[in-house]
């Protein structure tokens, strides 16, 4: 046999080898998401009924219930984040644009490097600074944990499309003889506008999905609040608590409550990515 | 956030020292009443032992993913894979823990375990019951976590590479793989590296969905099989039942203090290596 057939069918051979490894790979990754997306809908949609949405929690091994008070709880703190992360992060991600410097890349970096730190450590920061001065969980204290880790976030997104406005928008703005902070706010904030939004509504469905910073700051609990400063459930405090029990009805509200989470969460990143693919296209 | 958490740590470092780091016991309220006796050793075990099969499963996907998305699928299914990816990566943790708890875990106990035991039984890592709760399964479910990262560093890397090199290899008659293999990994592979420094980073601090599988026994033990803790594990278990026990509490901050400095070095190591490389290879590629 010609070796140089052989050598080719070798290569041949390896090369559609290795490719169908890298797609059946691809394939591997998607199963879990098919098999969760797919729980998630059948188990969580047998849960769904008026009581769900109208009444609180049961206590453990109770029947019944709903998760009135986790989507309650949910909302206020995701509020309460927004209202602490969205405005520092902003301004943040605004200067590292606007003042590069040796200071704003140690900034950034460290924003970079703050994303990556292990949200269960935030949980326990927020414990020693607030819920063991004050001697009581509470949801303000979930709330504070929670926008601590949307601050980076937030900025690093501000950052990232404030770097993509022209130049020229900005020479602009100072040659009408608006000083640098109007400039910022007035003429480069707006023309960022949809990549700072992009970058907010990620950041929310980030935290709304965060379980362990609340676990020692809001705490959960089986009631509606009365104040910010009570202990609070979330949809995923009750995911873990509900789902960890043993009970059979506790784990027909946590697949419930998986199933409003996963729409919430799911639903704005598909909408902020449509969104923005569109805006590409329309500017292509 | 150092200081507070040191300064909450104060109390576990007086009593043990570095010991702490060395002791295998883990003894809160010992029964005659003693001081507790507090040793990290096995849940810094569980971590590096669940850490490292998620690697291990998830690395390799990762690079196939990637490779798949960059180099190998056709156009049009392009966005779509991106799109898919993404939602993988947008599911949160405590679903992916509920998920594992009620699907995963009897799935191991039935089908993957017993397998394994079967075929792999003379090792010592697959011996002991099979209840399904324990490393192995921790080590799935955080790979599965870490896949959508992993690729998605790896993708921009692989992305960054010159598009020269990719022509040159082609015009000399290297195959698609050929061309991978010798013209696109090779550039591309100290990104692969800060890839994997940050997908270890994310991986030793997933608290939730390790924390619902993993059984939560503090024990050094060989096999996968049995149950275990990891770092971030014990914090969440053990944060509320501390009343009162100062030394308890401050030793959980302890842990928090390694648990950060851990993830701080791993992220700031993979952004260092990474902005260095987009300084060599041009900004724009990167943007």
């Amino acid at each position: 046999m010609n070796p140089l057939l052989s050598l080719e069918k070798r290569r041949k051979f390896s090369n559609g080898f290795y490719i169908v490894l890298a797609t059946a790979c691809f394939f591997v990754a998607l199963v879990p998401l098919i098999s969760i997306l797919y729980t998630t809908i059948l188990q969580g949609a047998s849960a769904l009924n008026y009581a769900f949405f109208t009444q609180v929690t049961p206590p453990i091994g109770g029947v019944g219930g709903g998760i009135l008070n986790a989507i309650e709880g949910s909302v206020a703190i995701v509020a309460l984040a927004s209202l602490i992360g969205i405005p520092i992060g902003v301004f943040g991600g605004a200067y590292l644009a606007e003042y590069p410097g040796k200071f704003a890349y140690y900034v950034r970096l460290l924003s970079d490097v703050l994303t990556g730190v292990p949200s269960i450590v935030t949980g326990i920061f927020i414990y020693e600074l607030i819920v063991a001065t004050q001697h009581r969980f509470s949801a303000l204290s979930g709330g504070i944990a929670l926008g601590v880790m949307m601050i980076p976030i937030v900025a690093i997104s501000t950052h990232e499309s404030l770097k993509l406005v022209p130049s020229s928008i900005r020479e602009g703005g100072l040659a009408l003889g608006l000083s640098r902070s109007k400039t910022l706010v007035h003429i480069l904030l707006s023309a960022a506008r949809s990549g700072v939004i992009t970058g907010i509504a990620l950041a929310v469905a980030r935290v709304m999905g965060e379980t362990a910073p609340l676990l020692f700051t809001a705490l959960g609990s089986q009631f509606m609040m009365t104040s910010l400063n009570d202990p609070a459930n979330s949809l995923t405090l009750l995911i873990f608590d509900f789902g960890t029990s043993p009970y059979e009805n506790a784990h027909t509200l946590a697949w419930g409550a998986a199933l409003i989470l996963l729409l919430i969460v799911l639903g704005l990143n598909m909408v902020v990515r449509a969104a923005s693919r569109m805006k590409i296209k329309s500017t292509e | 956030m150092i200081y507070e958490i040191g300064n909450g740590s104060l109390d576990s470092i007086k009593a043990f020292g570095i010991g702490f780091l060395l002791s295998s016991d883990w003894i809160p309220n010992p029964p005659n009443g003693g001081p507790p006796i507090l040793g990290a050793l096995p849940s810094i075990y569980g971590s590096i032992v669940t850490t490292a099969l998620a690697l291990l499963l998830a690395v390799p996907v990762s690079l196939g993913v990637a490779l798949f998305q960059t180099e190998l699928s056709p156009r049009k299914m392009r966005t779509p894979s991106l799109f898919l990816i993404e939602m993988l990566a947008a599911v949160p943790s405590v679903v992916y823990g509920l998920w594992g708890l009620l699907v995963l875990v009897p799935f191991m106990r039935d089908y993957v375990n017993p397998q394994l035991k079967s075929t792999l039984g003379f090792l010592p890592l697959f011996t002991g019951p099979t209840t399904g709760l324990g490393m192995l399964t921790a080590g799935v479910i955080l790979a599965i976590m870490i896949i959508p990262y992993g690729s998605s560093v790896m993708r921009e890397v692989i992305a960054a590479v010159p598009r020269s090199q990719r022509e040159a290899s082609i015009a000399l008659g290297a195959t698609n793989w050929e061309t991978i293999r010798t013209a696109v990994l090779p550039f591309a592979r100290t990104g692969i590296i800060a890839a994997l420094v940050l997908a270890m980073g994310r991986a030793i601090g997933e608290t939730m969905a390790v924390t619902m599988v993993i059984g939560n026994v503090a024990r050094i033990s060989p096999s996968l099989f049995l149950p275990a803790e990891t770092i971030p594990s014990v914090i969440a278990n053990e944060f509320t039942e501390v009343a009162g026990n100062d030394v308890y509490l401050a030793a959980l901050f302890e842990l928090g203090l390694i648990l950060f400095a851990i993830a701080f070095i791993m992220n700031l190591l993979g952004r260092v290596i990474i902005t260095r490389l987009s300084f060599k290879v041009g900004r724009e590629s990167f943007a």
